[in-house]
């Protein structure tokens, strides 16, 4: 029965994404939820990497960026084919993740965390004084919106919503396929024990690097639609809080578990809407919300609501217990994919 | 030549900023074994504090300085007990990510607060002084002097006290500092103490040739790391050299290869050496 319920709730949230832009008729909030739409891709990127493979990244954001000034600059400066363009800037950003990821893999802990801060700030210093390349501080202006597919264009706001939540879905497809892989449980073991995952024979190097690799690759995906889609982009989406953004996204929604990106980015994206007269001073209440989430609930509301009904359905599982051996079949076969989200 | 001498007199200035910044942090490291994040965010309110003791209650320079040191040493050690002490037997990406919060909330507190322009904090000592033919600004002398001076008492109090052996103590080994009845905690709280009073003796120093902003512990913090990481992380002396060698290599770099990307060297020195040594120069064991 609880599966059932979990279907309907993906259910529900896809048709309430598909039907959003019909049933609010507001521009901007329209515009909004493409944009957090664009963020989670980047987020699920992010969790990979530090939710089941347990390396903080904090370059997150520079490959954001240079996934959008590829696209941007191929597009403005080349004027280059848009698609052409978009899988050219999908390419580079994964292959200089690959080579960041080379070196940077080779630290661990904390000092991965502080090489690819470095990193991170090495991109958007180059981003910010390579004027002649990148127009420096000025931006780059005037990034076309995606081009056709076939007789489908994407000139309008609601088809570009409709573009990014399918390719929002088909990322987290992947991310699902990923996480319930072989490949996915590889990385959970390295994040739990690196040394134990060893022994047990797996090549911690290649498969760290593997999800290094997607995790960047997802960052570029972000990034450049971000670019076509905002049109407009700066050395500052670069910046490390855009980095710290993220996180504080996927840290609320919970970090390690597959809805996380979602439900985080939706609730601080729609919060953050609500307390606009904060503004640079919203930081005020999540800084303090990320610490506390950290001390108190480390997995995010997800974990959080996983966990209470883990709970809840240990004890049914007790009184259960007494009952017919059908029942208690029934109540095991419930908690089953509850223990998978805890691992995972 | 004078251009030289100029320089290496910048590359000192600077150097000994950082020697500041990266003891505090290397110090902290050395305890608990977090890289402080929120580090940066100390020294920032170190800044604000000085400056908001003599701007809006007129004290004096060293006074203002000396009720900056002790509320953002009262920050550092409220951070231990709310945050890092809970956070103690976590997985070490939480206190990461605990202090990266308490960072951005400190950011936006500035912010809100004193507001984001950047402000100038008036010195008592902008003196200009002619020393064998070169003019030094008195400031730029007082903050090499200062160090020193902060970094010897802190040699001695390490060296020479009880108190301050049980912190090296504990910084060789924690379980072993626990059964000879080190009160763990206790030094974990004067650590913090000392490390966020560092932080904000450098950033008053530093601010009357810097400005005061809210965004201005971002490079410092970064390359506080870079620093330790040069050093050894949680060695005293390796972070003092370390300040200084980035110091200089700063100021000629600024000079002889471009002023615009002189941020960037610490960070390529950085990459260079996690590279070719993944766990830093001078790695203490496996930690």
């Amino acid at each position: 029965m609880k599966i059932l319920k979990r279907q309907y709730i993906i259910l529900a949230m896809l048709l309430f994404a598909i039907f959003f832009p019909l049933l609010t008729q507001n521009e901007y909030l329209v515009h909004v939820m493409t944009l957090s739409f664009i963020w989670m891709i980047g987020v699920y990127g992010l969790n990979l990497l530090a939710g089941y493979t347990g390396y903080l990244s904090l370059a997150h954001a520079g490959f954001f960026a240079i996934g959008a000034y590829s696209l941007g600059l191929l597009t403005v400066k080349t004027q280059m084919n848009f698609w052409a363009a978009f899988v050219l800037a999908l390419v580079i950003t994964s292959v200089i993740g690959f080579l960041v990821g080379l070196i940077a893999l080779r630290t661990k802990e904390h000092f991965f965390a502080i090489y690819t801060l470095c990193v991170g700030y090495i991109i958007y210093l180059v981003i910010d004084k390579w004027d002649s390349l990148t127009e420096g501080v000025r931006g780059l202006i005037g990034i076309p919106a995606p081009g056709n597919i076939g007789p489908i264009s994407f000139q309008t706001p609601l088809s570009q919503y409709y573009l990014v939540l399918s390719i929002l879905l088909l990322s987290v497809l992947v991310m699902y396929r990923i996480i319930h892989s072989l490949t996915g449980r590889t990385y959970i073991a390295i994040r739990n024990s690196e040394e134990l995952a060893q022994t047990i024979g797996i090549s911690t190097i290649k498969n760290k690097l593997a999800a290094f690799v997607l995790s960047t690759f997802f960052a570029g995906l972000s990034g450049a639609l971000y670019a076509s889609f905002i049109r407009f982009i700066g050395p500052d989406i670069g910046h490390t809080v855009i980095t710290f953004d993220l996180l504080t996204y996927l840290l609320v929604g919970g970090i390690g578990t597959l809805s996380g990106p979602i439900v985080g980015t939706v609730l601080v994206v729609w919060i953050s809407q609500q307390l606009q007269f904060l503004q640079d001073y919203r930081m005020l209440i999540f800084g303090p919300v990320l610490t506390l989430l950290v001390i108190f609930y480390p997995r995010g509301i997800v974990g959080a609501i996983a966990s209470w009904n883990n709970k809840r359905a240990g004890r049914t599982k007790q009184l259960a217990l007494k009952d017919t051996q059908k029942d208690d079949r029934f109540a095991s076969s419930e908690i089953a994919p509850e223990n998978q989200v805890k691992e995972g | 030549m004078e251009i030289l001498i100029q320089q290496l007199f910048n590359g000192l200035t600077i150097g000994s900023v950082y020697s500041l910044v990266a003891l505090g942090l290397t110090l902290v490291y050395g305890i608990l074994h977090i890289p402080n994040f929120a580090h940066g965010a100390l020294y920032m309110m170190g800044g604000y504090i000085t400056l908001m003791m003599m701007v809006n209650y007129g004290l004096h320079y060293w006074p203002a300085i000396l009720v900056s040191v002790l509320a953002v040493g009262l920050i550092g050690v409220l951070m231990e007990r709310l945050v890092f002490h809970p956070l103690r037997n976590a997985p070490p990406i939480h206190d990461k990510i605990a202090a990266i919060g308490i960072l951005l909330f400190l950011e936006a507190f500035a912010q809100y607060v004193w507001g984001a322009e950047y402000q100038t904090m008036p010195s008592p000592y902008g003196q200009v002084v002619q020393l064998f033919g070169l003019t030094f600004t008195m400031q730029r002398l007082l903050i090499i002097v200062s160090a020193i001076v902060v970094m010897l008492l802190l040699y001695m109090f390490l060296k020479k006290t009880f108190t301050g052996a049980t912190i090296i103590a504990m910084s060789q080994d924690r379980d072993g500092a626990n059964l000879v009845g080190i009160n763990t905690s206790r030094v974990a709280i004067l650590t913090f103490l000392i490390s966020g009073g560092l932080a904000a003796i450098a950033s008053s120093l530093a601010a009357p040739i810097n400005l005061v902003f809210p965004g201005m512990g971002h490079l410092v913090i970064l390359k506080a790391f870079v620093i330790i990481i040069l050093g050894g992380m949680g060695s005293i002396p390796g972070a003092i050299v370390g300040g200084y060698i980035l110091g200089f290599s700063e100021s000629l770099g600024a000079t002889y290869i471009s002023n615009d990307y002189k941020d960037i060297i610490a960070f390529i020195l950085l990459v260079i050496i996690l590279s070719i040594k993944p766990t830093g120069l001078f790695a203490k064991g496996g930690h």
